[in-house]
């Protein structure tokens, strides 16, 4: 094989290799991507039931009722409308009434949200940055103090 | 006043940042030898006032001295002596402090043992890691200053983030950082080499052992990361896409790719420019997780405080380096001379296709981690990439990787037969297929995509030690003879030899706890038994203790495996008064390479508790491969030729190029 031919072999790899990667992140992105909706984007109905999203805001006051068998259900509130959520498992250290939150799952037909999972936080002050923006969307955040009002 | 010693220092070790910053680099372009000279004094001195400041924070944090606002706001008397050192890098400013103590280490080293470099080089060199150097001091001691003061001392102080009171954290920093910062000198060569125009098989000579150093920390910080994780979070998850798990995965992804291009450098004396490009990518990686993890852009527990100056100030060191760096290249690169020709299969090939494999993988994180935040500021839009994208992307790009793992020290350099090799690695596809045989029986044809993993593990392992047994003649040869001939391979070949085994090694633990995992959430109470596997469980009761800054619950349990008490678990609940938060402590119980997981929920109002179990078969081996791989790279690290340096570069005409 002559130089030419060599570099030929090297860059047609490259590429090659390039775009198995492009067609892959291309692949997955359409597949198993996740997206962040506020209580108010659920309630809206904008969503059709049985798609997998992520719920985030605040968990209502008042609202943790714990029933048998390791299932929770509460709501989840960004001040404007609040979403009922089931959970079965145990909760994070954190979680907490007035506390922010973040549930991955599907919303069902009948309108509650059936958590798969309920992301823990690492921190007491640490709030879910998704919620903090759902929350200055209705008003309900305090700039400056980093806590909602 | 220790405080104000610590300040002080800090600022003059930016005055002679800056000083070694310009003096040697005019000595380098005017040939001076005084001038050159003055980087290697200045480098150590550097590192000693950066000492200096360190030992002062830390002293601040051993004495408890609240009127420090960095102690104040992380420490809390009665915490451990340990964790008093431990909590002087576990917040923002003093992990900084950190980072620019090894960095400041690094340039100490290559000014100390860096005497077989040729003058130049090493001072240009010193230079580039002074300019880095001084961004940083520059960035604490604007933004950053752990040395602040409170006007009235309080008592007491607001203890560290329980979560991080753990030892896995108190090694896994600095580790993290010794790899991350460690690649910052194969990037300040990389700049030397472009600013003098020249380079050749010496120059990754020299950069190797250093790119090696920064590597094995590397793999072993995060390692660490990845168990503390396993054990603090209580989830029983190894490795979770975090973003910030990702922002330390990529540089060593990258850093990998550059090891294993730097020897067809140094061997073949190919791949030159390719060789440069990598250098610099990895250290832009290494800058772009400090960015991701201390600007606040992403939220985590390594966001210790969020203050958009940081931000804005580390981003501007980003675009200052890894622009510079590139724009350097895109003009310097192409009057490089090109080196060795070699065949497409051939080590070089072999070594080529590492490399492209490893870069798209690291690409696809990259575009993974990059892409929601991207999305987020350009359209608003919220979007979550976890593990399904990671999976769907980077395995795929993993496996022809690990395919040819053996393949590569088996090829001879610059031309091979492939076929030829494929032969030698027949004993490593008997393996395979045995291992794939044995899983399917054993699970009763259980995933078949996880038996082909198991495959593809042994595979691993054996053809790597395919090319030990073929040197040494071993199995062929009497063992004696084996013996002798093992002892006049060279390190370097046990190194390579050692690491590929132990990456077969994480990759079994990877492929059978993720598999083959077993998990229960049960309410008990007291008395009763929860079983998993051949584990039976008993719930003995709940213990309150008192510890030093905490006060915990413990839940006893006691384990049997065929009628017969194993071992006890007692997993907690801790609860830290002066964070008014709780950290829950999981159980873990050994055997073999294989653990039992016991973590705690919460107490129902019946007295029953909430417990959440799990078998883990081989998981240990996740880690244990790592540290395989760290000394693999420690034994390629001792080879005589690295020890004992390079010899000299000709000084003649036809590898070298004129600076101008």
């Amino acid at each position: 094989m002559i130089r030419k031919q060599r570099r030929l072999v090297l860059i047609g790899s490259s590429v090659g290799v390039l775009a198995l990667a492009a067609g892959l992140i291309l692949y997955a992105m359409s597949s198993s991507i996740v997206f962040f909706n506020s209580p108010t984007d659920l309630a809206d109905g904008k969503l059709a039931p049985g798609t997998a999203v992520r719920l985030g805001g605040l968990v209502k006051e008042g609202s943790v009722q714990r029933g048998a068998n390791l299932a929770v259900r509460f709501e989840v509130t960004d001040g404007n409308r609040a979403i009922p959520v089931t959970f079965v498992g145990i909760l994070p250290d954190l979680f907490r009434e007035g506390q922010g939150v973040v549930t991955e799952g599907k919303m069902q037909s009948d309108g509650v949200f059936k958590a798969d999972t309920v992301l823990a936080k690492h921190d007491e002050n640490y709030m879910p940055k998704e919620v903090v923006d759902a929350l200055k969307k209705q008003g309900r955040w305090e700039e400056g103090s980093g806590k909602p009002k | 006043m220790i405080a104000e010693i610590g300040h002080y220092a800090l600022v003059l070790a930016l005055a002679l940042a800056l000083v070694q910053s310009i003096v040697p680099a005019i000595g380098a372009r005017r040939r001076d030898d005084t001038l050159m000279a003055v980087a290697g004094p200045t480098a150590l001195a550097q590192f000693a006032f950066v000492g200096l400041a360190f030992v002062a924070l830390t002293a601040g944090y051993v004495t408890s001295d609240f009127s420090v606002v960095n102690v104040f706001e992380n420490s809390h008397s009665e915490m451990p002596l340990i964790y008093k050192f431990t909590s002087v890098w576990g917040n923002h400013e003093g992990s900084m402090l950190l980072w620019v103590l090894i960095l400041s280490l690094f340039g100490a080293l290559v000014a100390a043992f860096g005497t077989n470099l040729p003058s130049t080089l090493k001072a240009n060199v010193l230079a580039v890691q002074s300019w880095i150097a001084a961004a940083f001091y520059l960035f604490i001691l604007v933004t950053s200053n752990p040395f602040l003061r409170l006007a009235q001392a309080p008592m007491e102080g607001r203890d560290l983030n329980p979560i991080l009171q753990d030892l896995g954290l108190a090694i896994h920093p600095p580790l993290l950082y010794i790899g991350y910062v460690g690649f910052s000198i194969s990037f300040s060569f990389a700049i030397a080499a472009l600013i003098e125009g020249r380079i050749d098989a010496a120059w990754a000579r020299w950069v190797r052992p250093w790119t090696l150093a920064a590597w094995m920390c590397l793999t072993l910080g995060i390692a660490m990361g990845s168990y503390w994780a396993y054990y603090e979070l209580g989830w029983g998850g190894f490795w979770f896409w975090d973003p910030v798990e990702n922002a330390s995965l990529m540089p060593w992804l990258a850093g990998t790719a550059l090891l294993h291009s730097a020897v067809v450098m140094e061997k073949r004396n190919a791949l030159k420019v390719w060789t440069i490009l990598l250098a610099i990518l990895t250290f832009s990686l290494s800058l772009m997780g400090t960015f991701l993890v201390r600007s606040g852009v992403l939220t985590s527990v390594h966001t210790f405080a969020s203050d958009p100056t940081r931000g804005v100030f580390i981003l501007a060191i980003l675009v200052l380096f890894i622009g510079g760096g590139l724009a350097l290249y895109a003009w310097r690169a192409p009057m490089l001379k090109q080196g060795g020709l070699f065949a497409p299969m051939s080590r070089e090939g072999a070594l080529v296709f590492n490399n492209l494999f490893l870069t798209a993988a690291c690409a696809t994180v990259f575009v993974g981690t990059l892409y929601p935040l991207a999305l987020e500021v350009l359209t608003d839009e919220k979007i979550s990439v976890g593990a399904p994208f990671f999976n769907l992307t980077f395995a795929p790009l993993f496996v022809p990787l690990l395919l040819v793992v053996p393949l590569g020290p088996l090829m001879p350099w610059k031309r091979g037969d492939l076929l030829a090799v494929v032969q030698r690695l027949m004993g490593a596809g008997i393996a395979a297929l045995f291992a794939i045989a044995g899983t399917l029986a054993v699970t009763s044809g259980g995933p078949v995509l996880a038996a082909l993993g198991v495959g593809l593990a042994a595979y691993v392992m054996v053809g790597s030690l395919t090319d030990f047994a073929e040197r040494t003649g071993l199995l062929r040869l009497p063992l004696s003879t084996a013996l002798t001939r093992a002892r006049g391979l060279p390190r370097s070949a046990f190194g390579t030899m050692i690491a590929h085994f132990g990456l077969g090694v994480s990759l079994l633990g990877i492929v059978c706890a993720a598999t083959w995992g077993t998990e229960k959430i049960v309410s008990l109470k007291p008395g009763a038994t929860v079983s998993l596997r051949s584990y039976d469980l008993s719930f003995d009761g709940l213990v309150a203790r008192q510890g030093p800054n905490y006060r915990e619950t413990i839940a006893k349990f006691s384990v049997r495996q065929g009628g017969n008490v194993i071992g006890t678990m007692e997993p907690a609940k801790r609860s830290f008064q002066a964070r008014q938060s709780s950290t829950t402590e999981a159980a873990l119980l050994t055997r073999g390479a294989s653990q039992l997981y016991l973590s705690l929920g919460d107490p129902g109002d019946d007295g029953s508790l909430a417990v959440r179990l799990y078998h883990k078969p081989l998981v240990l081996l996740i880690w244990i491969g790592t540290l395989i791989m760290f000394i693999g790279g420690g034994l390629s690290l001792s080879d005589r030729r690295l020890r004992i340096g390079a010899p000299k570069p000709a000084r003649s005409k036809s590898t070298l190029q004129p600076a101008e």
